[in-house]
């Protein structure tokens, strides 16, 4: 595989694969992780979209502002319709009908992807299928209206879950996604944002190459669910990694890499006081919801660095060995 | 010829995709039709078809695959049965809404609640207006002559729709009848090379499957859906003329049996059709002009060539295999709308009948076709819609 580097100068000499025109909102993480993945892949990409945002705002009829192969079929099934897609191409490379090598892609939002098309992804990775799964998380329905799914964070205020009188709010945390598909022991699983740029093209080239399924999350701001300005989607995404709201990790193998470790872990409040839909875990009364943010937030990253430790002694004692 | 065996529906229908040998199938278990993908995926692991079997967590995810599959450019198939096919209901709309010719088996059986697993219409009829053809089938060989045919009605450039062949569960799918395979070039040679039309797994051209489409050009996309549901009845008569070239055997949009000179008629799907028409002999041996007419194209439904050969019944009977609760039965209505699209006005009633594999029985047959007399005599009807071999 030709690599094209990933300096900016070089990269800004490739095609743009999702072209502008397309209809999603000033500010959306979703077409600037998009893009990345697109300028990332220097072999030819067949994808398939999940119902949402970036489903009917790329392919307005009789428009698409897609120049590779793309198909959406409905919500809860973009790796059971990537999977088709794939094995399709295994049987026409081993017939002799078809010679290029082509990789597989599913976009997902998090609704598609952690809610209704959980068990798809889910029968998708355990099958072996060579494909990658992106998960765009903007942490909720954002396309119906901004509506609670289960990756919404804790305290958020959507649609579903307001911020009342009564209840403040969505009330339970966050579904660990990544986690989870890493316990599926696929080759490649990661998590990142398109604030991170060459992290997350580094990331999109490991899942590339790896044999088998790969999932990658990545962080989606979106102004419209988020209660942000349009044009916070880079610096919000930024917060999160150095609040550790959204760490940057990989697991190769089943082997847990944390990319990036803040110098200074920011109080997960500078994440959360930007957006709007956190605005009421500032009244006096919530400050116990503040609290239980930052111990959310605390739990996982001090879980991933014992992790991340367990692997490096694992590691000596097998150098020691040697 | 072909070899002459006792098979089951099922093994009719596993060698059926043997000899068709599909570039991917998708499949999900379910009774009555597991006995299909068990015997195709054995045919896979030991290297009697070369097709990529990709064993799915769903019937849904089994259709969205055969969906991926189809529009990567590929000949796909699958199997189901009831509660699989009401799984699969959201994505058959996207299979026939992208003309993808996509071929389903459905081994029919009831939907629950409450839960049976034995066989009636009712998971095909909810299908009806998905957008696929179908085919129904008496038995174990025309559910294999089907299958084979359908590979070319549904990948014909007039059609590019998918369609689904059905037969009846248990009842056909797992008794074993005697019937007559072709041999397997000849298979090959009728079912021809799938030809792609925009696949997307040609990345030269990239292609846009499944956009959004607003009231703009929405109507315009089911105007031509519509267009090629019409065509697939000229399709389906061509293919089967040109299937009786190779194998012998005679198909049409239905089946007429002693129904030229019939007063009445029994209009019936599937299985029960056999024990229709050795009773509609008994009756025709008595001096009885009764008919018969088994419909084997449902979708698209030839309206005008129903309603003329029954042009002459007086009294209709129809057996409906599904219930429409609070309505007519289904085939009902759609002889209904032939009769009356034809300006004939025959006096119709409908009998809905083995519901959850309720044994249909000679006398079932016997005491329909005495009703139908019995209207001819008197001009009077009991009831329009009535159960058959229920306990009240």
């Amino acid at each position: 595989m030709s690599t094209t580097p990933l300096r900016l100068k070089e990269l800004s000499k490739k095609e743009d694969l999702l072209t502008g025109g397309h209809r999603l909102c000033a500010g959306c993480g979703a077409p600037i992780a998009i893009r990345q993945i697109m300028l990332a892949a220097d072999v030819p990409i067949v994808a398939a979209n999940a119902t949402g945002c970036l489903e009917v705002s790329t392919t307005i009829y009789p428009y698409s502002a897609w120049k590779i192969p793309w198909i959406h079929t409905a919500f809860e099934n973009a790796a059971a319709t990537i999977s088709g897609v794939e094995a399709m191409y295994r049987a026409l490379k081993r017939k002799g009908k078809i010679s290029e090598e082509i990789k597989f892609i599913a976009f997902g939002g998090d609704g598609g992807t952690y809610d209704i098309g959980f068990q798809s992804l889910s029968g998708a990775m355990e099958r072996g299928h060579d494909i990658v799964y992106v998960c765009y998380d903007n942490g909720a329905y954002m396309n119906t209206g901004i509506q609670r799914s289960s990756a919404t964070p804790f305290g958020a205020n959507t649609t579903t879950s307001p911020a009342g009188s009564v209840i403040p709010g969505k009330l339970q945390p966050r579904k660990n996604l990544t986690k989870i598909m890493a316990a599926h022991g696929i080759p490649y699983v990661a998590q990142t944002t398109p604030a991170h740029w060459r992290d997350l093209m580094t990331k999109v080239r490991k899942a590339l190459e790896v044999k088998g399924p790969a999932f990658i999350n990545i962080l989606a701001s979106c102004n419209r669910g988020w209660r942000t300005p349009t044009d916070r989607a880079i610096e919000d995404s930024k917060l999160a990694v150095e609040t550790c709201f959204w760490p940057l990790y990989e697991y190769e193998n089943g082997r847990l890499t944390i990319n990036y470790k803040p110098k200074e872990k920011k109080p997960v409040v500078e994440f959360l006081k930007t957006q709007g839909r956190f605005k009421h875990l500032f009244s006096p009364e919530n400050e116990h919801l503040l609290q239980h943010s930052q111990e959310l937030v605390d739990r996982e990253w001090e879980a991933l660095l014992r992790e991340e430790a367990m692997w490096k002694a694992e590691e000596e004692k097998e150098e020691q060995k040697d | 010829m072909g070899k002459v065996l006792a098979v089951t529906g099922n093994q009719a229908i596993a060698e059926a995709m043997r000899q068709i040998n599909p570039d991917v199938c998708a499949a999900y278990p379910i009774t009555p039709s597991t006995e299909v993908m068990q015997r195709f995926a054995s045919f896979v692991a030991n290297g009697k078809v070369d097709t990529e079997l990709v064993t799915v967590e769903s019937e849904h995810s089994a259709m969205s695959a055969c969906i991926g599959a189809s529009a990567a450019g590929g000949r796909v198939m699958t199997a189901t049965s009831s509660q699989g096919l009401a799984l699969m209901w959201e994505m058959l709309h996207i299979a026939s809404g992208m003309r993808l010719p996509v071929v389903m088996t459905l081994v029919n059986r009831a939907l629950s609640a409450p839960i049976n697993i034995h066989g009636d219409h009712s998971d095909g009829m909810g299908a009806r207006d998905c957008g696929w053809i179908q085919l129904w089938s008496e038995n174990a060989q025309e559910a294999y002559d089907n299958l084979i045919q359908a590979i070319r009605i549904a990948e014909h450039d007039d059609v590019r729709l998918p369609a689904m062949v059905c037969l009846d569960g248990f009842i056909i799918s797992h008794s074993i009848e005697s019937m007559t395979f072709l041999p397997d070039e000849v298979v090959r040679d009728f079912i021809g090379e799938f030809r792609p039309k925009h696949p997307l797994l040609d990345v030269n051209n990239p292609v846009t499957y499944g956009p959004l489409v607003l009231p703009d050009y929405f109507m315009e996309f089911k105007r031509q859906q519509h267009e090629a549901m019409l065509k697939a009845k000229d399709v389906v008569l061509q293919v089967a003329e040109e299937f009786e070239k190779v194998s012998g055997r005679s198909y049409g949009l239905f089946e007429a049996y002693r129904l030229d000179d019939a007063e009445l008629a029994i209009v019936v799907l599937n299985s029960a059709a056999g024990t229709c028409k050795d009773v509609v002999d008994e009756y025709r041996d008595r001096g009885v002009k009764v008919g018969l007419l088994k419909p084997r194209l449902f979708r698209p439904f030839p309206y005008k060539e129903v309603a003329e050969a029954l042009s002459g019944a007086k009294v209709i009977g129809v057996l409906d295999r599904a219930e429409s609760f609070g309505g007519f039965g289904p085939m009902y209505m759609e002889i209904a709308s032939a009769m009356m699209s034809n300006g004939t006005n025959p006096v119709m009633i409908d009998k809905i009948y083995g519901l959850g594999g309720r044994d249909f029985m000679p006398e079932h047959a016997a005491q329909l076709i005495d009703e139908l007399k019995e209207i001819l005599d008197t001009g009077k009807v009991k009831l329009y819609k009535d159960y058959l071999g229920v306990r009240e």
